[in-house]
């Protein structure tokens, strides 16, 4: 019998299965909503149901006395010590926010803000204390409509005199990257194309699997706070900046964290609040929110409406776009919450060469739940605005919609290529990733059925969306950080240890939850090192084990991370040359490493990497002078973004008669540079592919006319399952990225900016012939029929709310469809 | 998601739970499989003082051939339901609709009679009980009675079990041989119906012989679309035929209006939805 060695040649590029699943997909692990202390408080919330009221009496008495509660606070008990919720990304010099108090002093501002506040021995006597506070409300008109607030119909917050927070505007022209966009719209009205739309962003949820929790120990030297959060780091600044509490005296830990999306990229009001009652009772407090006080009032995401303005020549070229966007901050600026349509902006131009660009942005507050980062943060709603509107391009200029892309992208041999944003553009191949797309969808193929069922006026018609997009992530290199005004950088750490006895520990700043970084790390580290994958750990998410660090979102782990992690290891093989030179009584310059072994060059001479940490960690016999260690740490500041792109591919089957929508295939290609573990992509893929189609298709948060969130359960607020997506097609084209030695780019965020626009391309393709261009997400049957049932029609009444072309009336390219210029519209299956 | 407390019964036989149900009054809420109860008392919409669960007794759980009927205790639940050869065979709508219901998960905990009693009318149990003429056991301190399904459901989460009375078992009229289909439209595989159609037809030579009709979620109880099933009957099973006969199957009708459709979009797909599962039934 052979010993067969069955590790692979290289770790990286191995399809390794994640270490850390075990754990996670039993749940025998620490969620914070597992820990028990001794002496331990339980919270329970008392929270507004209005969207705005005065509050005018909280009676807490009966609460206060039911069995087992040791402290009930109100806004009026705390509102000199709980300082204002910060804010970390003021946008512009003047831009305008209300005080942000993690406990409502004496108005609310979205129905869901804490108002009171119970502590008792079990988390059954808080809730049921709960019941017990009684509020009185004087209710206040609230704003609610994303644009009558713009107008300042009804103030949100009365006292700042308006809704508008700030106005943020970049143009080309202005930084000498690209000419005039006005110059370019005027020229195209005048004989050229000019695609007017106005799109909704809807609001969403980001839904992350495990509710939030937040316990704080007060009982040590250091108060210690555990967070379901993605950002221990930050959480750690802002308790001391936002209750004065020295840093040195607070220690925050994210133990194992159920999924984020963007939506634990936050310092939360719960977060501030077991703080505080930790420290006024002396003991232990933990907080679980349930899943509808999730849903209620833990951040939402996007909520935008979205007017484009796209110039270009008669054969489809393009000249120049126009963004203007307002977007909604709800009631309050949350940690990026006024950033997250700015990370859009440079992102609408995408992979096209348009010479003109102009994007501006108002800010608006409403009395809703306040939005801020989720999954793409910017990018998806720049992506779906500008895939939409070179379908629609290609509609005008009556060719395939691949074929004005390929028009108008950037080609391979152009790379690198300096964006109308002033963005360098280092690597990419979009005519690769395009072909290999085209070729495993049977786009041709697909198109000739397409034809087929409209030809025979098939009640089920078929649409093909197409979203060749890209992005920009691994947040960030902190000088551009810095002139956009965000009070952090982008910068990440990471540190080796080599312990005696030949294992490594290592240790990241950024703070996964549910990413696999344990394995990647570790796959990273056994091929620099040599050391086997099994014999690594990677340790991260507590700010005593890993001090430093910015944490994890924005796709930065790997690509910002990662390359921390290789410096840090390569200053490991530095430090140990010298040692492994003496021991072999040869000079450092003749030390080579390889494969785990350190070699004098030209000889079998060697040793290996464990004997170099042996000797280190003896001491015994060192080279004069030498540090009796090998553990190195790292920072890396990116000198810029990563730009992942891809093609992805969707066809859909619109039944005609009900409006229900089908996903038949599904094909994507995308180029994030090299691979550090298939497995891993894979599987970010597929999340972030549902995510963004359930954008397109299902999710959406509703508020009524009162404010209330109707879409306050999974009830209502229709999340896909695994049944309702279908088996997707990934492939990759490998264009390394130049701004990490990994050559990686960011992949987290890359399916969920991409699909969205695929599927509702597909959808409005579907129906187009009928006269239709667009219909609002989520593009539910009702919508679709109704599309349907209006585009036949000379009056047709579009979506609710819906986009149709209406700017400037009487302009060009402005005429509402015309059903006769196509296929009848009696073809939907009457 | 703590529930308000509440004391708990679990008898195990029917008389128990009669006695305790009669003991406790208006203060008792009565649990089947709990799949729409414990998420009510969790969310602490609801309070009761106490809570007769009906888990424990075994002689409501179970399904019988009773010549003409098949009998389906009450506290059965979906999954032994969905595993019953005998229920596929001679009422397969009822099977076909209950494939239907949410999860696995749910449908090993949820039972057919808890469904009905709570009568939701986006529920996918009633619909078919309708259109199969289903007769309901009901049980209460003086012995058994009758009620035919059209008399069951009285209204939004109201039937005819009285205060003091349990659903104990449905009997429904073999269908032997009828072709069936359950037509359920929604946005995502775990909804409650946003419009369904229960169908049933016995096809003889091409032709349609008999046709019942459920429609759940088109009102505030299932309703029979009766109209449509006397003109169905004689009609070839094609797409034509079909189609007029099934152009009225919302008349009268009066469903509801929320995220997932307008009355009007809900009236527009009962039509459709009911020429489909029509024509399925009957193996168009």
């Amino acid at each position: 019998m052979t010993a067969v060695d069955d590790r692979p040649k290289t770790e990286i590029g191995s399809a390794r299965k994640r270490k850390e699943d075990q754990r996670l997909i039993t749940g025998r692990t620490k969620w914070t909503d597992n820990i028990q202390l001794p002496g331990m408080q339980h919270l329970a919330m008392v929270r507004s149901p209005f969207a705005h009221a005065k509050i005018t009496a909280i009676d807490t008495s009966a609460a206060k006395a039911a069995p087992g509660v040791s402290l009930v606070l109100t806004g009026e008990d705390v509102k000199d010590i709980q300082g204002s919720l910060p804010n970390a990304w003021p946008i512009t010099a003047d831009q305008k926010a209300p005080p942000h108090p993690s406990i409502a002093v004496d108005r609310v501002a979205f129905a869901g803000e804490i108002v009171a506040v119970i502590v008792a021995r079990s988390a059954r006597a808080a809730r049921d204390a709960a019941e017990l506070v009684d509020v009185d409300y004087d209710e206040l008109p609230a704003a609610l409509d994303l644009k009558e607030s713009a107008e300042d119909a009804v103030l949100a917050h009365p006292d700042l005199g308006t809704n508008k927070s700030a106005f943020w505007q970049f143009d080309s022209a202005d930084a000498g990257t690209g000419t005039a966009v006005d110059d370019a719209i005027a020229t195209a009205r005048d004989g050229g194309i000019l695609i007017e739309r106005e799109y909704r962003q809807q609001r969403l949820i980001p839904a992350f699997m495990e509710p939030r929790s937040f316990v704080c120990d007060p009982t040590g030297e250091q108060l210690t706070i555990w967070s379901s959060t993605q950002v221990p780091h930050f959480v750690r600044i802002f308790t001391a900046a936002t209750l004065g509490i020295p840093e040195s005296k607070v220690r925050v830990i994210a133990p194992d964290v159920g999924g984020g999306f963007g939506g634990k990229l936050q310092y939360t009001p719960e977060e501030v609040i077991v703080t505080l009652a930790a420290r006024k009772t002396g003991k232990p407090c933990k907080y679980t929110e349930t899943r509808s006080e999730s849903l209620l009032s833990a951040h939402h995401g996007r909520d935008q409406w979205q007017r484009l303005t796209l110039a270009a020549t008669k054969d489809g070229t393009v000249t120049g776009l126009k963004v203007d966007l307002l977007a909604d901050m709800g009631a309050y600026l949350g940690l990026v919450t006024s950033g997250v349509p700015i990370l859009g902006a440079f992102m609408f131009n995408a992979i096209y060469k348009f010479p003109a660009y102009q994007f501006n942005c108002t800010n608006v507050f409403t009395n809703k739940t306040w939005t801020d980062a989720y999954r793409g943060a910017g990018r998806p709603e720049a992506t779906f605005a500008i895939e939409r509107l070179m379908d629609e391009l290609a509609a005008e200029v009556g060719v395939d919609p691949m074929e004005i892309r390929e028009k108008n992208w950037i080609k391979h041999e152009e790379f690198p290529f300096t964006s109308v944003c002033g963005l360098e553009y280092d690597s990419g191949n979009y005519e690769a990733a395009t072909a290999r797309a085209k070729e495993l969808f049977d786009y041709d193929g697909l198109r000739r059925e397409q034809q087929q069922r409209r030809d025979s006026k098939d009640r089920v018609q078929l649409g093909i969306g197409i979203s060749t997009f890209t992005e920009m992530c691994g947040l960030a290199p902190s000088r551009v950080l810095g002139s956009l005004s965000y009070a952090a950088g982008g910068w990440e750490h990471a540190e080796v240890r080599m312990l005696p006895t030949g294992k490594v520990e290592v240790v990241t700043g950024s703070s996964a939850h549910g990413q696999g970084h344990e394995t990647a790390w570790s796959q990273i580290v056994a091929d620099r090192l040599g050391i086997p994958f099994d014999d690594i750990e990677v340790l991260h998410g507590d700010t005593q084990v890993a001090p430093r660090g910015l944490d994890t979102y924005g796709s930065r782990s790997l690509v910002v991370g990662g390359q921390a992690l290789v410096m840090a290891a390569d200053r490991v093989i530095e430090k140990a040359k010298p040692i492994a030179a003496h021991m072999l009584e040869a000079s450092v310059d003749d030390i080579e490493f390889s494969a785990g072994t350190f070699k004098v060059k030209g000889t079998d001479n060697g040793k290996a990497m464990a004997e170099v940490v042996w000797a280190a960690f003896t001491g015994h016999d060192l080279p004069e002078g030498t540090e009796p260690t090998l553990d190195a740490e790292a920072t890396f500041d990116p000198s810029n973004f990563s730009f992942p792109h891809g093609t992805h591919l969707c066809a859909t089957e619109v039944d005609t008669e009900t409006g229900a929508v089908k996903i038949r295939s599904y094909v994507c290609v995308d180029d994030i540079g090299n691979i550090i573990n298939p497995l891993i992509v894979e599987g970010q893929m597929h999340g972030g592919i549902v995510q963004g189609i359930a954008q397109a298709l299902w999710e959406e948060a509703v508020y009524d006319d009162q404010g209330t969130l109707v879409s306050g359960s999974f009830v209502d607020y229709t999340l896909p399952t695994s049944a309702d997506t279908i088996s997707f097609v990934t492939d990759n084209t490998v264009s390394p990225s130049t701004s990490n030695d990994l050559g990686a780019k960011g992949v987290g965020e890359a399916g969920c900016i991409a699909s969205t626009p695929a599927v509702v391309n597909s959808i409005v393709d579907a129906v187009r012939p009928l006269g239709i261009n667009d219909i609002q997400m989520p593009c539910t049957p009702e919508r679709v029929w109704r599309a349907i049932q209006s585009a036949g029609s000379t009056q047709a009444d579009p979506t609710t709310g819906s986009a149709q072309p209406h700017f400037d009336e009487g302009a060009p390219n402005q005429a509402p469809p015309d059903p006769s210029s196509s296929a009848s519209a009696e073809g939907a299956g009457q | 998601m703590i529930p308000a407390q509440f004391d708990y019964l679990a008898p195990t036989s029917v008389a128990d739970a009669l006695s305790a149900l009669a003991e406790a009054g208006d203060d008792a809420k009565v649990m089947g499989g709990g799949q729409s109860l414990l998420p009510i008392l969790r969310m602490r919409l609801n309070a009761p003082e106490k809570i007769i669960d009906l888990g424990r007794i075994e002689e409501l759980r179970g399904i019988r051939d009773e010549g003409d009927h098949v009998v389906i205790g009450a506290m059965t639940t979906y999954a032994d339901v969905l595993a019953s050869d005998l229920v596929r065979q001679h009422a397969g709508v009822l099977t076909d609709a209950i494939t239907e219901v949410a999860d696995p998960q749910i449908r090993h905990r949820g039972t057919v009679g808890g469904a009905l009693v709570h009568a939701d009318p986006a529920g996918d149990v009633g619909a078919p009980a309708l259109a199969l003429d289903t007769e309901f056991v009901i049980t209460g301190p003086g012995g058994d009675r009758t009620v035919a399904a059209a008399d069951f459901f009285v209204d939004l989460f109201e039937t005819a079990v009285g205060e003091g009375e349990l659903l104990t078992s449905i009997r429904i009229p073999k269908h032997t041989g009828w072709g069936s289909r359950y037509e359920k439209f929604v946005r995502v595989a775990h909804q409650w119906s946003i419009v369904a159609v229960a169908a049933t037809v016995r096809v003889e030579g091409g032709t349609i012989a008999e046709a019942r009709i459920g429609l759940t979620n088109m009102g505030s109880t299932p309703l029979r679309a009766t109209a449509v099933e006397q003109a169905l009957v004689g009609r070839a099973a094609t797409d034509d035929a079909v189609r007029e006969a099934c152009a009225a199957a919302a008349d009268g009708t009066n469903p509801p209006s929320d995220l997932n459709g307008d009355a009007d979009y809900r009236k527009h797909l009962a039509t459709v939805l009911t020429r489909r599962a029509v024509l399925a039934a009957a193996g168009g």
